[in-house]
């Protein structure tokens, strides 16, 4: 969808049901800006040192307050002005003006802003929205961004949502915003699955636990009786492939989220590990130990003979597939210690791109394709990123021991978890920007590793 | 003891919920799930107690010069003294050829997880390599790597280190 289709004409997405792009509008339309939707208010994501966007999110009204299952009307108003402002802070790339400091909206002002008042608050942009209980029970929010300055509409969009589903109504106004000012994609409206860990050390219990990209909606999926390791989504967001100790028999499995059924992807080996889809979907790329030699393999995602696609007598792991699915980014230390290589998808022309001092481990191919994100271990574990020829290597973060990057839908953000030393060290998520300087802690209920970012909701 | 270990294991079947069919299919032998998992210095516990059983892992425990050995950092080769104490083992394991063992690679915590599940399934399988070329039956002796998941030392330091990069011999009790 363009940006100019965006503001001509302001559809109704529907979340959580087969089909989006419904009309009528999501609210009494107003005189549409001509605009030059690459001109006016900008984000810059890459640059050195603009500060974060003035940006004022004033509580959703109603017009009428409805109980719902979600709640009451206006209190979900309130609600989905915090979650968008969370979304937006959390970016680091806008300043929230706190709702306590802004006036309160009525609904026909949401599509008429009182821009005199708005350009007092020091906002450069303004976010108004509304929200509705519709007869069936679903809940419309109707989400705008303006230009205060320019005292322009920059883009409208309408969301319908069931109401378990209330969140991602603001999770999806705050992508559209995100991706209105920055000209990135989209990411909010996300997923991240994770290992929660708690219990000693030296005995960690371990079980696989889901959220919403901002901790929302947390929900663990096994019990802990078994090692879980290095869950990793699904393209289509049902399933997960993870490592599980289940029966002493360290193994990957593929867990079914709606059901909850899990099974083994490949019998009768000894250890299997390090999994992961291919983008498609159809291969699941996974690592078997045989007699002491790791080499990569990659099987149907129904099961069946595993295809092995490499050979030589170090370990080889941790494949990533391109975006394309053409090529596979993996680890080996054929060459004495851990070193970033490239292959095709057969297992084709191997080559090293990594040539820095120390080891790299953990590459991860960027959804964008233009980044690999790595674990650079020298004394230190940091998190970094290269090009898939190996050149413009950056890190990102420098703290004792931070392992295991996960990409963001749209490759601007990485998760991954840092690890504190010694007895009382744990374990716990975070997020940090292409740019490094925007890191973050992940809130969850007990210390967490292991974090993949799922694809951006549908 | 089999049956209580067989009943356990029934029960952590049934406890997760929502497993597959296939389940059952993929479960060990039973004492794979004993609690001396990832846990082998338990044993430990019964030494002085002078109640061993003969053939337990308890009495293993006991007669060996040590169920570990020990590699250096990113290695998994066999030196002098992990040599010394697995011939130990092997002159036991001799004396009761029907009890089969596990023998599990570990490692420190300055490797990324996945590489240190491939480098503890090295070092377990360094150590049962030289077992059965000490005459031990490669069908008695199983491997298993828990890669940086159960260290036994829980500093940050050089020690603690050393001591978590090892592979230890379990006796499958029966």
């Amino acid at each position: 969808m363009t940006k100019a289709a965006l503001l001509l004409a302001p559809a109704l997405f529907l979340i959580g049901g087969s089909a989006l792009a419904q009309t009528p509008p999501p609210a009494p339309p107003a005189a549409a800006q001509p605009q030059d939707g690459a001109g006016g208010l900008v984000v810059d994501v890459e640059g050195g040192v603009s500060a974060p966007m003035p940006i004022a999110i004033p509580t959703m009204p109603t017009a009428a307050v409805v109980e719902t299952a979600a709640g009451t009307t206006d209190v979900l108003g309130r609600q989905l002005s915090d979650i968008i402002a969370n979304d937006l802070r959390n970016s680091g790339l806008f300043t929230p003006i706190p709702p306590a400091q802004l006036r309160t909206v009525s609904v026909p002002e949401v599509t008429a802003p009182a821009f005199d008042y708005w350009s007092g608050t020091g906002a450069q942009s303004l976010v108004q929205g509304y929200v509705r209980a519709n007869g069936d029970g679903t809940l419309t929010v109707g989400c705008y961004l303006y230009d205060v300055t320019a005292r322009t509409e920059l883009t409208r969009q309408g969301f319908v949502v069931p109401p378990a589903e209330w969140r991602r109504a603001g999770h999806k106004c705050a992508d559209s915003i995100y991706a209105r000012l920055t000209g990135e994609g989209p990411y909010f409206d996300s997923r991240v699955i994770y290992v929660s860990e708690t219990g000693p050390k030296a005995h960690r219990i371990k079980r696989l636990a889901i959220m919403d990209q901002d901790g929302a909606n947390h929900r663990f999926l096994t019990n802990g009786q078994s090692i879980v390791l290095t869950p990793r989504f699904a393209p289509n967001q049902q399933s997960i492939v993870y490592m599980s100790y289940l029966g002493n028999r360290p193994s990957i499995y593929v867990y079914d989220i709606g059901s909850g059924k899990q099974r083994l992807v490949v019998q009768n080996a000894s250890l299997t590990f390090a999994p992961r889809f291919s983008p498609d979907g159809r291969y699941i790329l996974f690592s078997m130990a045989q007699n002491g030699n790791t080499d990569i393999y990659r099987v149907s995602s129904q099961g069946g003979a595993p295809q092995r696609l490499t050979d030589s007598p170090g370990i080889d792991t941790g494949g990533s597939y391109s975006p394309d699915g053409s090529r596979i980014v993996f680890e080996s230390d054929r060459s004495g210690g851990q070193q970033i290589y490239v292959m095709n998808a057969d297992g084709s022309n191997q080559h090293r791109i990594s040539f820095g001092g120390g080891r790299y481990a953990t590459p991860v191919w960027s959804p964008r394709g233009d980044l690999i994100a790595f674990t650079r271990i020298a004394g230190s574990f940091r998190i970094g990123t290269m090009s898939p020829s190996g050149g413009g290597e950056k890190l990102l973060t420098n703290q004792w021991q931070d392992e295991g990057p996960s990409w963001s839908p749209n490759g601007r953000v990485i998760t991954f978890y840092r690890s504190g030393r010694g007895s009382s060290g744990k374990a716990d998520l975070w997020m940090v920007d292409l740019t490094g300087r925007v890191e973050r802690k992940i809130p969850t209920p007990l210390d967490g590793s292991d974090p993949a970012w799922g694809p951006l909701r549908p | 003891m089999k049956a209580k270990t067989l009943m356990l294991a029934a029960t952590a079947l049934v406890a997760l919920a929502g497993c597959s069919k296939k389940r059952p299919e993929m479960l060990p032998p039973a004492p794979g799930v004993a609690p001396t998992v990832g846990d082998a210095n338990a044993g430990y516990g019964d030494q002085g107690n002078g109640a061993a059983t003969p053939g337990s892992n308890a009495d293993f425990v006991r007669s060996v010069q040590s169920n570990t050995i020990n590699f250096g950092l990113d290695q998994y080769d066999i030196d002098p003294t992990a040599r010394a104490i697995l011939d130990s083992q092997v002159e036991w394991l001799t004396r009761y050829p029907n009890v089969s063992v596990t023998v599990e690679g570990h490692c420190d915590e300055r490797g990324t997880r996945e590489y240190n599940l491939a480098l503890g399934d090295r070092r377990a399988n360094a150590a049962k390599n030289y077992l059965v070329a000490r005459g031990l039956d490669a069908s008695r002796i199983r491997t298993i790597s828990y890669g940086k998941e159960r260290p036994v030392a829980l500093g940050s330091d050089e020690g603690s280190w050393a001591q978590n990069r090892r592979a230890v011999t379990v006796v499958l009790d029966r």
